[in-house]
């Protein structure tokens, strides 16, 4: 039993959170948000020249890392941070899409992802799929040397930025079929492609994809046609991981800015943390981040085991994040009062970083009923 | 024990619901069922609507253009505006400073303030909270000092909901600081256009501006708009929050609240069935219902005791903690309900003037705002933290 970081990790560790620490500023924030992508470039580079992104993937695909602790370490100081730059959906979720079926052709795209200097965003959400993986009714039909895609996707969170889109849609089968999905390589320019982008609360941008008979070549098809379901449960479970370990992150600092307020803050002529009424509520909230931080590590550890393993623990962690993540969030906020509802100071903004987590990948009565099915039925 | 209301309470329910029916615009019903934001103009046009009918200020006396409604008549005005989407009443002049100054105020400044607040010729605002004074409110720091027949004032107010809209703004100052500190504190009527006012807007995190500071330097305010006696003003801002809290449940909120809830869960699908067919997200909404029932017949309980016209008391701080964590409970049931479409953040989407398609469902677009703008209700009027220590010391006698 060892619950201590490698050498590696650890370094990675230390140098992501003096750089975002030493980077990220009010200033910062607010320059990404105004940014057409919704984050800043300098960071991003930042995050590229440090090797944080060559983290998030295996030395097969051009990377270092790529396992469930590698993409731990890096989430959690990325929450930590409140960084809002887009590792998770060009690295982890489609990034690690292309790596696990582009084949020797993305080696090419995977090295500039790496590099930095190419971005992606994974287009699956459809208007009525809610969270379902395997619920697609984008439909490519086969064409004389390619296929012709129709339809619409909802909440692409990056597809602002994103050179490449990589697009599920039905090849065959009914809408609900998990056979029959497949993953098609599209261009952020290619004709037919609407893309209506907006800011998403928390941070970064998303956006609305209307695809009008669009045209690809038979070379845009990823993997073997339909037969794309199960690589995308394991992107979305790494994904998962990802996302969880940025919520830890995010409570971590938001539970240190809170406790600084508490002792800080005077009413009644002492700090409002010498009440014990907050004390026992900060105590709670410890808590339960600590419950947080060993699902975390129980996701990271079975990330890359057998199937049923790990999707027992992404069911069972992103639930758990889902309630530590809404208390952690609410009582911060009540704990602070109003000074925490204000857009002038980083409360507010990571509490709803933190909220939006439950937003993407399934929120929590999605990941009980997933529980419920793998292990309790 | 009889749980139905009398034939007259049922007549006057049956008479406001036909009101609405007849005169709420359908322009402003709509947008309280999208969640859309209210403009001035809104809330000026329907404060007149329910003005002509003598329904603004109904649970005034009759002599101050009133109609001396009962606790029962005021919950069933509330309901039955809440149920038909109707703007809320703005409470700083009506609920808030009318009943202050028809108890103890001037007969001048009664004669003059009430019939302003009622034409809308005032648009009031309150200036309680500093930034050293919250929960704690009795530290308010903000000074007048009698200079002839003036008082000048410095300081700053903080937490001025809709302070950008206000001519007019109720002020705690301190006038003295010896002694206890409720015992300095008096109750200050001021004109915001007087030299030396500063409003600035503070955006909350669902990305309006909804309150404010406001900062005073060297304001002159004349002596004749001190409400009741020098340092006595503890008393009034208690006999205000009581009043501010008659409402405090916020059943018709709730219930409303939970009846659009459910019609987005019937909408949402889930697994490609409605989403309310989840046994999980139905539990939910089965628990705060439940709650709400409950809770509604508290309520009531607590109202019935209270004479007509008169405010509850420490009662008053569990229906606050209860009706609060009832209303934040739907909210963020509803935001879970919209699913991915939670995420996108367009707040001019709820503006006037906004022609865009909604992004999802409309219904969607102000989910996440409403629920993180309604982390307010435990914080403000007395965070439900003082109602907890109310209840310990005032019912509990701990």
């Amino acid at each position: 039993m060892n619950f201590e970081l490698t050498q590696e990790r650890r370094m990675m560790q230390d140098a992501l959170r003096r750089y975002l620490a030493n980077t990220i500023t009010t200033a910062t924030r607010e320059a990404a948000e105004a940014s057409p992508t919704g984050f800043s470039d300098r960071i991003w580079e930042g995050l590229a020249e440090l090797g944080v992104i060559g983290a998030l993937f295996t030395e097969d695909q051009g990377g270092y890392g790529g396992s469930g602790f590698d993409l731990a370490t890096v989430f959690e100081e990325i929450g930590r941070a409140g960084a809002v730059e887009p590792l998770l959906d060009t690295g982890v979720l489609a990034g690690g899409l292309l790596g696990a079926l582009g084949g020797d052709a993305a080696a090419q795209t995977l090295e500039a992802v790496i590099a930095g200097t190419h971005q992606l965003a994974l287009a699956h959400t459809e208007p009525a799929n809610r969270y379902a993986l395997d619920r697609v009714s984008l439909t490519a039909e086969k064409t004389a040397g390619g296929y012709c895609l129709e339809g619409r996707k909802s909440v692409v969170v990056n597809a602002s930025a994103a050179h490449d889109l990589l697009v599920t849609a039905r090849t065959s089968g009914q809408v609900s079929d998990s056979a029959g999905i497949s993953v098609f390589r599209v261009a952020a320019d290619a004709p037919g492609l609407e893309i209506r982008d907006y800011p998403l609360s928390g941070g970064g941008r998303g956006a609305e994809l209307t695809l009008t008979r669009v045209e690809v070549a038979d070379a845009a098809l990823l993997g073997v046609e339909g037969e794309a379901h199960a690589a995308l449960v394991h992107a979305h479970a790494r994904a998962t991981l990802a996302i969880c370990a940025e919520a830890l992150g995010l409570m971590d600092r938001i539970r240190v800015l809170t406790t600084d307020y508490l002792q800080t803050r005077k009413q009644f002529g002492k700090p409002i943390g010498k009440f014990q009424a907050l004390q026992h509520r900060m105590a709670d909230v410890l808590v339960e981040i600590e419950q947080a931080r060993s699902a975390v590590i129980n996701l990271a550890g079975n990330l890359d085991g057998p199937s049923a393993l790990r999707d027992l623990h992404v069911a069972a962690t992103k639930n758990l994040i889902s309630r530590v993540g809404k208390l952690v969030a609410e009582e911060s906020i009540q704990l602070h009062g109003g000074i925490g509802m204000t857009m002038e100071y980083d409360l507010g903004h990571l509490a709803k970083r933190l909220t939006m987590v439950d937003h993407r990948f399934g929120d929590g009565i999605h990941h009980l009923d997933r529980f419920i099915r793998l292990a309790v039925a | 024990m009889d749980l139905t209301f009398t034939p007259a309470e049922e007549d006057f329910r049956k008479e406001v619901r036909a009101f609405l029916e007849a005169k709420l615009p359908e322009r402003l019903a709509e947008k309280g069922r999208l969640g859309r934001h209210l403009s001035k103009q809104d809330h000026e046009e329907w404060h007149a609507i329910l003005n002509e009918r003598g329904w603004l200020a109904g649970n005034w006396p009759r002599e101050y253009g009133g109609q001396g409604w009962s606790a029962v008549e005021r919950h069933i005005f509330e309901e039955e505006m809440t149920r038909a989407c109707a703007p809320r009443i703005v409470p700083f002049g009506v609920a808030m400073l009318g009943p202050v100054l028809q108890t103890f105020g001037s007969e001048e400044q009664k004669a003059y303030y009430l019939p302003r607040i009622l034409n809308g010729t005032d648009w009031w605002c309150q200036g309680y909270s500093e930034p050293g004074a919250g929960s704690d409110l009795a530290s308010v720091k903000t000074s007048a000092v009698r200079d002839g027949d003036h008082y000048v004032v410095n300081g700053q107010k903080t937490w001025t909901t809709l302070g950008q809209y206000a001519n007019m703004i109720f002020c705690l100052v301190r006038t003295n600081t010896e002694g206890k500190p409720q015992e300095g504190i008096s109750f200050l009527l001021i004109d915001m256009t007087t030299p030396g006012i500063t409003v600035r807007p503070i955006v909350l995190i669902d990305g309006q501006p909804e309150v404010n500071e406001v900062f005073f330097d060297n304001v002159r305010v004349p002596a004749a708009n001190l409400v009741g006696e020098e340092n006595k003003g503890w008393t009034y801002a208690k006999y205000l929050l009581t009043h501010e809290r008659t409402n405090i449940a916020g059943v018709g909120f709730a219930q409303a609240g939970l009846e659009h809830l459910k019609s987005i869960a019937r909408l949402e699908q889930d697994n490609g069935r409605p989403l309310i067919e989840n046994p999980h997200f139905a539990a939910r909404i089965a628990q705060v219902q439940i709650d709400l029932m409950a809770m509604a017949t508290t309520n009531l309980r607590v109202l019935s005791q209270a004479a007509s016209g008169q405010a509850p008391g420490a009662e008053s701080s569990m229906l606050k903690i209860k009706g609060t964590q009832i209303r934040q409970e739907i909210n963020a049931l509803t935001r879970v309900a919209v699913g991915p479409y939670a995420m996108p953040f367009v707040s001019e989407a709820l503006e006037d003037g906004w022609n865009g398609d909604p992004i999802g469902p409309d219904y969607a677009m102000p989910a996440t705002a409403t629920y993180f703008n309604n982390r307010k209700l435990s914080i403000y009027g007395g965070s439900n933290e003082i109602q907890r220590t109310i209840i310990s010391k005032a019912i509990l006698g701990l």
